[in-house]
């Protein structure tokens, strides 16, 4: 598959602050590439810079091999984090407006359809829900028939029927054949939606791959997790991590049988433990660590 | 081009008017200024107001030629302290006691004292003078007909101002600007909208506010309307991109009105919206050039009350057509669609 987007050593400097420190990565066509991080780990700024809205320092962005220029603006869309539209508008009118600043048009009732916004057309912006106005963002995203679009935290603040709601909008998008750049911090999300990602933090990319060979990577085996107010004994024996503020320890393992008896003279209450498959949020605490971010 | 343009321009407009609250503002706060201002000063300002020292409560015009006076009110007073109070308050211009021993007051420092007590002077001469009199005929220009120019030039700079430099602030803190940015819409694409957009919207507010003034009030109309309307067009077009360099990089709303108001104030005392600054010193007359909406007041005025032509008014076309091309290319050249 060609590779349709990339970024190329992009930095943003602020006064006093690197935003984004030197990031390089490549999307192929037709995937959901995922960029992964904490609040503030630089991921809206290296995607803004992509999208054009903003300027780098220093840095390029390549859209099928050329700079990212007119043809770029024609193909993409975007829906950003935090977009206002224009009041007293409708829905059908939010859309009309946009589909007519591109040349690349898709069919209105399409959109429509996709995004579930038949019943809404006549709805004035304002009075529309969080999840409504996602889907109508999402909308706004598609009327060019975009090769590439960019999705920027989507689902932030929406309830769990709207997020998985969402989430078969972005699939179905997705098996149409675009290509897809998500950023999110719901690892639960970029699990279910991305093919490859890309974990950022403090403006770098710390890790990149599919999420299963990323895994494969980090650990080797299951995680056995138990509540720490259940240990009775020291487990300096078995390598461990402990999680004060979850009040819960982690042992990584390939041999449960073997952890589980060398554990069990220590646990009071072996109904509590839990064995589970390690997933892309332990990778991401992992990496960024468990501390809250100012 | 086109398309995106007018993508934009049909959405501002959209927005603006189904904006009832403000869209009614916006029409009937310059026709109620209209109203309450020519009422206040429908009364003849140049009347003079003479108090008549007597007992009765009516005025006798017999009693006294100068009683049969034009332009004079004549007011009984039946209290000497009362009235005197007034003529050194120039509440009064005169006062003045007939009969017996016939005297009035006058306060020196008043200039309609002055005139009134020639008047009264006058009356009681038999001289004949040996000038020759001729009569000019012609209704007078009543304040609201040297007011209506003024307050539709007003309602058009601050709704150009703010109805443009204001939205687009807020555009721009919202983040719709930044939307606007990924997408192909340029620039020159995104201030031709607006500047066509908001001129559509003047245009119909300024042309309601006229007929429904001119109806009501029978303002005089003297030149062509389509002189005046390509004044109105051109001063639109001159305010609105002032409107845009003010907003070109501004996205604090706080910040903008500060500024929006910094260039209203200036401009509305001195382009003569409320009164003429033909007795106004030199320089201040000359700074007042600065300003589009002098430029917009002086043209509209001249076809409204003087029936001025095209050609008369092209000096202030052409001020204020540089002063557009100016306006637009800095901002054009300046405008930022998100924060620095």
């Amino acid at each position: 598959m060609p590779i349709a987007l990339e970024a190329r050593n992009i930095v943003k400097h602020y006064p006093g602050v690197i935003a984004v420190d030197d990031v390089s990565f490549s999307v192929r066509e037709g995937i959901c590439f995922g960029l992964l991080g904490p609040n503030g780990a630089g991921k809206t700024t290296t995607v803004e810079i992509i999208e054009g809205v903003t300027s780098a320092t220093s840095g390029e962005v390549f859209y099928y091999g050329e700079i990212a220029g007119q043809r770029f603006k024609q193909e993409a869309g975007i829906q950003f984090q935090n977009t206002a539209l224009q009041d007293y508008i409708t829905v059908r009118e939010t859309i009309e407006m946009f589909r007519t600043l591109y040349t690349r048009q898709a069919n209105i009732d399409d959109i429509i359809e996709q995004c579930s916004l038949r019943d809404l057309l006549d709805r004035d912006n304002r009075k529309l829900s969080g999840g409504q106005r996602q889907r109508l963002l999402l909308a706004v995203a598609l009327v060019n028939r975009p090769r590439l679009i960019f999705l920027d935290e989507p689902t932030t603040g929406l309830d769990p029927q709207a997020r998985r709601n969402f989430w078969d909008l972005v699939q179905s998008i997705r098996a149409a054949g675009s290509t897809i750049l998500l950023t999110t911090h719901y690892m639960d999300e970029a699990q279910v939606l991305c093919d490859e990602i890309a974990i950022m933090d403090s403006g770098k990319i710390m890790t990149q791959g599919s999420p299963e060979e990323l895994l494969r990577k980090q650990y080797e085996g299951l995680i056995i997790e138990l509540p720490i107010s259940d240990l009775t004994g020291d487990l300096s024996g078995i390598e461990h991590t402990v999680y004060d503020n979850l009040g819960i320890i982690e042992v990584v393992t390939t041999d449960v049988s073997r952890s589980l008896q060398q554990l069990s003279p220590h646990v009071s209450d072996l109904n509590q433990i839990k064995i589970r498959q390690p997933n892309l949020e332990d990778l991401f605490l992992d990496l960024t660590g468990h501390t809250l971010r100012a | 081009m086109w398309n995106r343009i007018y993508a934009i321009f049909q959405a501002r407009n959209r927005e603006f008017l189904r904006d009832r609250a403000s869209l009614s503002w916006n029409l009937i706060l310059p026709i109620a200024l209209m109203f309450g201002l020519s009422f206040a000063f429908s009364n003849d300002r140049d009347a003079y107001t003479v108090g008549i020292l007597q007992s009765a409560e009516e005025i006798m015009v017999d009693d006294h030629p100068f009683l049969e006076t034009q332009y004079i009110n004549f007011v009984a007073y039946d209290d000497l302290d009362t009235a005197m109070r007034k003529v050194a308050r120039h509440q009064l211009d005169l006062l003045v006691e007939f009969g017996d021993g016939a005297r009035y007051w006058i306060n020196p420092e008043s200039p309609k004292g002055y005139f009134a007590e020639i008047a009264l002077l006058q009356s009681e001469s038999t001289v004949a003078l040996n000038i020759e009199k001729q009569q000019i005929s012609g209704d007078a220009v009543g304040y609201a007909d040297w007011l209506l120019p003024g307050i539709l030039g007003m309602n058009m700079m601050f709704s150009c101002l703010f109805g443009v430099g204001y939205v687009v602030v807020r555009y721009r803190k919202n983040g719709f600007l930044k939307r606007l940015r990924a997408t192909p819409l340029t620039p020159i694409e995104f201030i031709a909208a607006q500047v066509a957009s908001r001129m559509v919207l003047i245009l119909m507010i300024s042309t309601f506010i006229y007929t429904g003034t001119h109806l009501l009030l029978d303002t005089r109309m003297e030149g062509s309307y389509f002189t005046l309307f390509l004044i109105a067009i051109v001063g639109a077009i001159s305010l609105v991109s002032l409107g845009l360099v003010v907003s070109a990089r501004v996205t604090s709303e706080e910040l903008a009105g500060g500024l929006l108001n910094l260039i209203n104030w200036p401009m509305m005392m001195l382009s003569g919206v409320w009164f003429s600054l033909e007795g106004a010193p030199e320089a201040v007359r000359t700074a007042a050039n600065v300003f589009p909406l002098t430029h917009i007041l002086d043209a509209a005025r001249a076809v409204m009350l003087d029936g001025a032509t095209l050609a008369d008014v092209s000096p202030a076309l052409i001020a204020l057509t540089i002063m557009s091309a100016i306006f637009l290319a800095l901002g054009a050249r300046i405008f930022r669609w998100g924060p620095m």
